[in-house]
C-alpha cells in the first residue's frame, strides 16, 4: 500500500520563475551550452541545465530581487561580480558560476549572515534552515567576528542605541516568526505581495536596523495576514516556521495528494513522521494552485487527529436512546435486516442514500451503486443539490454539458473578469490570489454582489464597476446586460452564427430588448443605477477576453437555474467561449463537488451527466451489474424529506453530509429525519444529522485512503493514503461491505479497480486510469480517445450540445418578499478561516479567526434598532429563529444583512426558507426576509437543541456492555 | 418540538413546485411550454410526486396554474408500483 512506499517529494527550486517567451537564447555556463526563453535569469538558465548557484533571497514562485549577494557569478569579457538571479540569460555569453574569486566572495558574504545567526537555531538544528545548507555548500567553517557587537540575538543594554532585537511572534497558531534569525532577504514579502496578494508583510527600518513587519508592526495575528502560509513555505533562515516541525522535528517521508476542502483542489505534499502529519506543502506541480495554499489546506488538518472522532460503528434503537458501540459484523448484519425489513414492509422506493462531495469519485461511484444495483431504484441525492445543481442543469441546458469550461491557468490570459455572487477571497482563496495577480498586472475587474466583498477594493485591486443589487435581483440585473449589449450592437455576430442557433439568438435577442429587461427598468427593483448595468455591459462586451466566475449566489435562489443560463447567455452573445482566458466557470463549493456529481449521484442521471431514462445507458450498467435498473427518476433530498414525513419514505444511508445543519429549514430536515426508521450516518464525527441517526459508520479522512477527487476545473486529482484509517477502513470499503450485507458480491480490492469500473462504463472518463494519473499527474475530463490527457478548455471548436442554445431568462421576483413583520433580506455566506458546516475547521486552531457566527447589519438599519457591536440579537423569519451576536459594517446595504452558517450553536438554517430553484429545487440560502431585534442570548430553541444534541450523542462503550 | 406550521405541506409544495416549473416555461416561446413542463416533470420527477400530482389534478387541481393542467395531457402516468 502506498502508506509503506516511504519516499521523499522533492521539487526542483529552479530559483526564478518561468519566462514565457517565443523567443530563446543559448549561452554556455561552466562549459555547458543552455537554451532557455529570452528573458530567464542566468540562475534559472544554470539550474535547468543541473548546475544550482548558491541563493538565500530566491526562488522561483517570486520576482528575484538580488538582495543576498550568494548568486554572484562571473561572466567572461565582463567586469564584475553580477547577481546571477537579476541577470538574464544573453545569447553567447559564458557564465563561470564556480571560480576561487567567486567561493572567497560567498564565504565572506556567508560568514557575515552567520555572525548575526543565532547558534542554537532549531531549523538548523532540523535540517529545515537553507542557512545552514549554505554555510556548508560554499565552505565556511569559520566565524572571525564573534558575537559581540551590534546584532539581531539578544535585547540590547539599556541606554545603548539602536535596539534591533524584537521578541519572537507566536502569535499565529500555526506558525512562529523569530526576527532573530531572519536576514531581511524580504522572500515573505514578495510571497505575501505576489502569491498571496494580501501586502501584509513589509521591511520596516534602514540598513542594520532594517526588520520584516506584519501590518503596522503588529503581531501577525493582529496583522492583515490571512496565515496563507506563502511566507513560512519561502522563508530560507527559519525565521519564519511551521510551529509543527518546532515541536515534531522534520518529516522523513511523504506523498503528493489533494485538498479535501474547496472545489479549488489544491495539491499539496503530505510530509510525514511515521503515522504522524507534520505540515502539508503546496505543490508546485499541482496545475491547481501551482504551489499556493491557504490556511484551510495549509494548515487546518489537525482535525483529522481530534479527539471528537468516533473510531468503531454504533447502534441504536430510538434516537432517544445513547449509542451503543457495536462490531462491524454487528453493524453490517443490522444494516441488512433493517434495511430487508423496511423495503418488504414499505416497498423497494422506500429507502436511499446521500453521497459526498467530500469523499472520493470511487467512494461516491458505490454509493451510487449501491443505491442503483443493490437498493434497486434511484433515490440518490447528493449535496451539490444544495449548492450548484443549478449550475448542472443550466450549462446543460446551454452548452451541453455541466461543467466549468476552463482551467485556472485560463485567468492569466483573462482582460475582463466578471465575478458574480462568488466571494473568492474567503471561499476559494488559492483561485482568489491567482485572479488578484491577474488583476494587478492590468485585468479588469466587475463584481455583481449584494455585499461590498473584498476583492471589491484591496490592495492594488479596485473592481471597475461594483453592481451591489438586491438579492434575488440576479436574472434581472444580468437580463439587462445582455439588454445594453444587444442594443448597443455589441454582440459578436459571426460567433453566434457559427457556433449557436441564428433563430434562438434572434429570439433571446427580442426578448432582451424589451422595455422591462432595460437599465432604466431594471434599476428601480434591483437597486443598481442603469449607468452602473450600462458601463458594466460595454467593459465585459468590448474589454478582451471576458471571463465569468460565479458561485452560490448564483445558484442558491428561486432563480438558480435561470440565472446559470443567463450568464452562458453573455458568454455565448459576447463570444467568450472555447479558447483560454475567457468561458463560464463555476467556482464549487466542496473538493469533490464536481466528482459527485460527475459519478451520477443524482437521482435522475447515471455517471457521466446519461439521463435514467436512455435505455442504451442503462443497458451497459444492467450487463455489468446483473440487475435490471429502475428507468425513472429518484427522489431528490427535499422530496427524500417530504415522503419521510408523508409516510412512504423510511431509511436514509448519508456518507459524509451533514443535512440537518447545511440543508435550508432545519425544522422541515428534522421532521423529515424523524419519520424515519433507519437513518445510517457515515461520518468522522457525530455530526448534527447524527442526532437523528440509527446506525452510526466511522468515516475516514483524505489522508488515510486512496482515490481521486475532481475539482472545479474538471481536474481529476489524486488522493494519496498517507496513513492507516484510524477507524480501521476507508469509506469505500465500508459501502462494499454493506452492498455485501445485502446479497451483493462486491470485490473491489483497490480504488483503482473502481475507477477502472467508471472509465469502461462513461464515455467521458474512458481514457482515465491510476496509471495515467501518476504519468501526468492530474486529467481535465473528457478524457478519453479523442483528448487522452484530457480536456484543459471545453467547447473549443463546438459545443458538446452542438449548437450553443440560447434561453430567455425572464425575471420572477422570489415569494420571499419583504414586509412590515420581516423587512430586511438575510443573505449567508461563508468566511476563509472556516468550511462549510465547520465540522472539520471548528476543530481546528482556525477559531482563533472566526469562533462564532456574527450577523452583518448596516448601521442605519442597527441604529435604528438599537442595535450596538456585539450585542446579542435575534435573527427571525417565517421559518424560525436563532439568536447570535451582531457586528455593525457597511459592507452590507441597507435593509441587507448577512451570516455565516458555520456554527451548529447559530443554526442559521432555522431560518431559511423552503423556497428553492424552479428547476433543481436547489435551496434558496440567498434570500431570507427577516426581523433583527435585540435579545438576551440564545433562543429557547436553540437551547432545547443543544440538550437534544448532548442527549443524542452519549455512548455506552463495548467494554461497559460486557 | 412541534414542527406545525414551519413548512408546507407534501401537497401544498408540489403544487407550488409544478408552478414554479410552469412560470419559467410561461416565459419560453409559445410552441416550447406544455412540451417544456410536461418534459421538466418527467425527467425529474419521481412517480410518487407525478402519482401525487395526478391525484390533486383529479381532486379539481386545486391552485395549479392552466399551464400544468395543459401539460398533465403529456406528463407521464407512473406505474402501478
Amino acid at each position: 500500500m502506498c502508506g509503506t512506499d516511504k519516499r521523499f517529494v522533492e521539487e526542483i527550486d529552479y530559483g526564478t520563475p518561468a519566462v514565457r517567451s517565443e523567443k530563446t537564447v543559448t549561452l554556455t555556463i561552466d562549459g555547458q551550452s543552455v537554451t532557455v526563453p529570452e528573458g530567464t535569469s542566468i540562475m534559472r538558465a544554470a539550474r535547468e541545465a543541473g548546475i544550482a548557484v548558491p541563493k538565500l533571497c530566491a526562488n522561483d514562485m517570486v520576482k528575484s530581487f538580488g538582495s543576498c549577494r550568494l548568486c554572484l557569478v562571473e561572466i567572461e569579457g565582463k567586469g564584475g561580480t553580477p547577481a546571477s538571479c537579476t541577470t538574464p540569460a544573453m545569447d553567447g555569453i559564458s557564465v563561470n558560476t564556480q571560480t576561487d574569486r567567486l567561493n572567497t566572495i560567498r564565504r565572506g558574504v556567508m560568514e557575515l549572515y552567520m555572525s548575526d545567526h543565532p547558534e542554537d537555531c532549531a531549523a538548523c538544528a532540523a535540517g529545515d534552515c537553507e542557512m545552514a545548507n549554505m554555510a556548508e555548500s560554499v565552505g565556511l567553517k569559520q566565524n572571525r567576528y564573534g558575537d559581540d557587537g551590534a546584532n539581531h540575538l539578544a535585547p540590547s543594554p539599556i541606554g545603548e542605541h539602536g535596539v534591533n532585537f524584537k521578541e519572537l511572534d507566536v502569535s499565529n497558531p500555526y506558525f512562529a516568526y523569530d526576527p532573530a534569525k531572519c536576514i531581511v532577504c524580504s522572500l515573505c514579502v514578495r510571497a505575501c505581495e505576489e502569491q498571496q496578494g494580501t501586502f501584509a508583510l513589509t521591511v520596516e527600518g534602514r540598513g542594520f536596523e532594517s526588520r520584516i513587519t506584519a501590518g503596522m508592526d503588529e503581531p501577525f495575528l493582529q496583522s492583515e495576514c490571512v496565515s496563507c502560509g506563502a511566507c513560512v513555505q519561502a522563508c530560507p533562515t527559519g525565521a519564519l516556521q511551521e510551529k509543527s516541525i518546532i515541536e515534531m522535528g522534520m518529516p522523513d517521508h511523504s506523498a503528493v495528494t489533494t485538498c479535501a476542502y474547496c472545489g479549488v483542489g489544491c495539491s499539496f505534499k503530505a510530509e510525514m513522521k511515521g503515522e504522524e502529519v507534520v505540515r502539508m506543502v503546496p505543490y508546485k506541480d499541482g496545475k491547481a494552485n501551482r504551489g499556493h495554499s491557504c490556511v484551510k489546506g495549509r494548515f487546518a488538518y489537525g482535525y483529522a487527529t481530534h479527539k471528537d472522532r468516533i473510531l468503531n460503528p454504533m447502534i441504536r434503537e430510538k434516537i432517544t436512546d445513547p449509542w451503543r458501540e457495536v462490531s462491524w459484523e454487528e453493524v453490517y448484519a443490522h444494516i441488512g435486516t433493517e434495511i430487508g425489513r423496511i423495503q418488504k414492509k414499505y416497498g423497494r422506493g422506500s429507502v436511499g442514500g446521500i453521497t459526498s462531495s467530500r469523499c472520493t469519485n470511487e467512494e461516491t461511484y458505490l454509493v451510487q451503486k449501491l443505491v442503483r444495483q443493490v437498493f434497486g431504484n434511484n433515490n440518490v441525492d447528493t449535496c451539490a443539490r444544495v449548492c450548484h445543481s443549478p449550475t448542472g442543469y443550466g450549462l446543460k441546458t446551454t452548452f451541453g454539458t455541466s461543467a466549468g469550461t476552463q482551467d485556472f491557468d485560463s485567468v492569466e490570459h483573462s482582460d475582463v473578469v466578471l465575478v458574480i455572487g462568488a466571494n473568492p477571497t474567503d471561499g476559494h482563496p488559492v483561485f482568489a490570489s491567482r485572479l488578484k495577480k491577474r488583476l494587478r498586472e492590468g485585468a479588469k475587474l466587475i463584481v455583481l454582489d449584494p455585499r461590498r466583498i473584498d476583492l471589491v477594493r484591496t490592495p492594488h485591486v479596485e473592481a471597475s464597476y461594483h453592481l451591489p443589487l438586491r438579492p434575488g435581483t440576479n436574472v434581472a440585473v444580468l437580463t439587462a446586460l445582455a439588454h445594453v449589449i444587444v442594443s448597443e450592437g455589441l454582440f459578436d455576430e459571426p460567433f453566434i452564427r457559427e457556433r449557436c442557433d441564428w433563430d434562438e439568438f434572434q429570439d433571446w435577442a427580442s426578448f432582451v430588448l424589451q422595455p422591462e429587461n432595460s437599465p432604466e427598468a431594471i434599476e428601480k427593483m434591483s437597486g443598481v443605477s442603469a449607468e452602473l448595468i450600462r458601463g458594466a455591459a460595454r467593459l465585459y462586451a468590448t474589454g478582451g477576453n471576458g471571463a465569468i466566475y460565479y458561485g452560490l449566489g448564483v445558484t442558491e435562489h428561486s432563480q438558480g437555474s435561470t440565472t446559470v443560463m443567463a450568464i452562458a447567455n453573455l458568454a455565448m452573445a459576447t463570444g467568450n467561449i472555447g479558447r483560454p482566458g475567457v468561458g463560464v466557470n463555476p467556482l464549487r463549493g466542496q473538493n469533490n463537488v464536481q466528482g459527485s456529481c460527475d459519478m451520477g449521484s443524482f437521482p435522475h442521471e447515471m455517471p457521466g451527466y446519461r439521463h435514467i431514462s436512455e435505455d442504451a445507458t442503462r443497458a451497459i450498467y444492467e450487463s455489468l451489474w446483473g440487475v435490471k435498473l429502475d428507468n425513472e427518476p429518484g427522489l431528490r433530498i427535499p422530496n427524500m424529506l417530504d415522503a419521510a414525513v408523508d409516510g412512504s419514505f423510511k431509511a436514509l444511508y448519508v456518507q459524509g453530509e451533514d443535512i440537518l445543519q447545511s440543508d435550508p429549514n432545519t425544522h422541515h430536515v428534522a421532521a423529515g429525519l424523524e419519520a424515519m426508521e433507519c437513518v445510517i450516518v457515515h461520518d468522522l464525527f457525530l455530526n448534527e444529522t447524527a442526532n437523528y441517526a440509527h446506525v452510526f459508520l466511522p468515516g475516514s479522512t483524505f489522508l488515510e485512503k486512496d482515490g481521486t477527487f475532481t475539482n472545479a476545473e474538471r481536474r481529476i486529482n489524486r488522493v494519496r493514503k498517507v496513513m492507516e484509517p484510524k477507524n480501521g477502513y476507508a469509506d469505500w470499503e465500508v459501502t462494499q461491505e454493506m452492498a455485501r450485507a445485502l446479497g451483493q458480491n462486491w470485490n473491489y480490492t483497490h480504488p483503482s479497480e473502481i475507477m477502472a469500473e467508471i472509465a469502461a462504463t462513461t464515455p467521458s472518463f474512458a481514457g482515465v486510469t491510476y496509471e495515467l494519473l501518476e504519468k501526468e499527474g492530474s486529467v481535465q475530463w473528457p478524457c478519453n480517445e479523442k483528448a487522452p490527457t484530457g480536456t484543459p478548455v471545453m467547447h473549443m471548436d463546438g459545443f458538446v450540445r452542438g449548437k450553443g442554445k440560447f434561453v430567455r431568462t425572464a425575471y420572477v421576483a422570489t415569494d420571499e418578499k419583504v414586509g412590515p413583520r420581516f423587512p430586511l433580506l438575510l443573505t449567508t455566506g461563508r468566511i476563509l478561516s472556516q468550511y462549510n458546516v465547520g465540522a472539520q475547521t471548528r476543530r481546528t486552531e482556525n477559531v482563533v479567526w472566526h469562533d462564532e457566527d456574527l450577523l452583518e447589519i448596516h448601521p442605519f438599519d442597527a441604529e435604528t434598532r438599537g442595535i450596538r457591536e456585539g450585542d446579542w440579537v435575534k435573527l427571525k423569519s417565517r421559518s424560525g429563529e436563532t439568536s447570535l451576536r451582531a457586528t455593525i459594517t457597511e459592507r452590507v446595504a441597507p435593509g441587507v444583512v448577512y451570516t455565516t452558517f458555520h456554527h451548529p450553536a447559530t443554526q442559521a438554517n432555522v431560518v431559511t426558507t423552503e423556497y428553492s430553484d424552479w428547476a433543481t429545487n436547489c435551496p434558496e440560502y440567498k434570500v431570507t426576509a427577516v426581523q433583527v431585534s435585540p435579545s438576551n442570548g440564545p433562543t429557547e430553541w436553540q437551547e432545547d437543541y443543544e440538550e437534544h444534541a448532548r442527549q443524542s450523542r452519549r455512548i455506552v462503550h463495548v467494554e461497559a456492555a460486557e | 418540538m412541534s414542527h406545525e406550521e414551519k413548512f408546507k405541506s407534501g401537497d401544498e409544495h408540489l403544487v407550488y413546485m409544478a408552478n414554479q416549473i410552469a412560470t419559467f416555461f410561461t416565459s419560453q416561446p409559445e410552441a416550447e411550454r406544455v412540451a417544456g413542463v410536461a418534459d421538466h416533470i418527467n425527467k425529474f420527477w419521481e412517480p410518487r410526486m407525478r402519482g401525487r400530482l395526478f391525484e390533486i389534478i383529479e381532486m379539481g387541481g386545486d391552485g395549479l396554474s392552466p399551464l400544468v393542467l395543459e401539460a398533465s395531457q403529456a406528463i407521464n402516468r407512473p406505474k402501478a408500483a
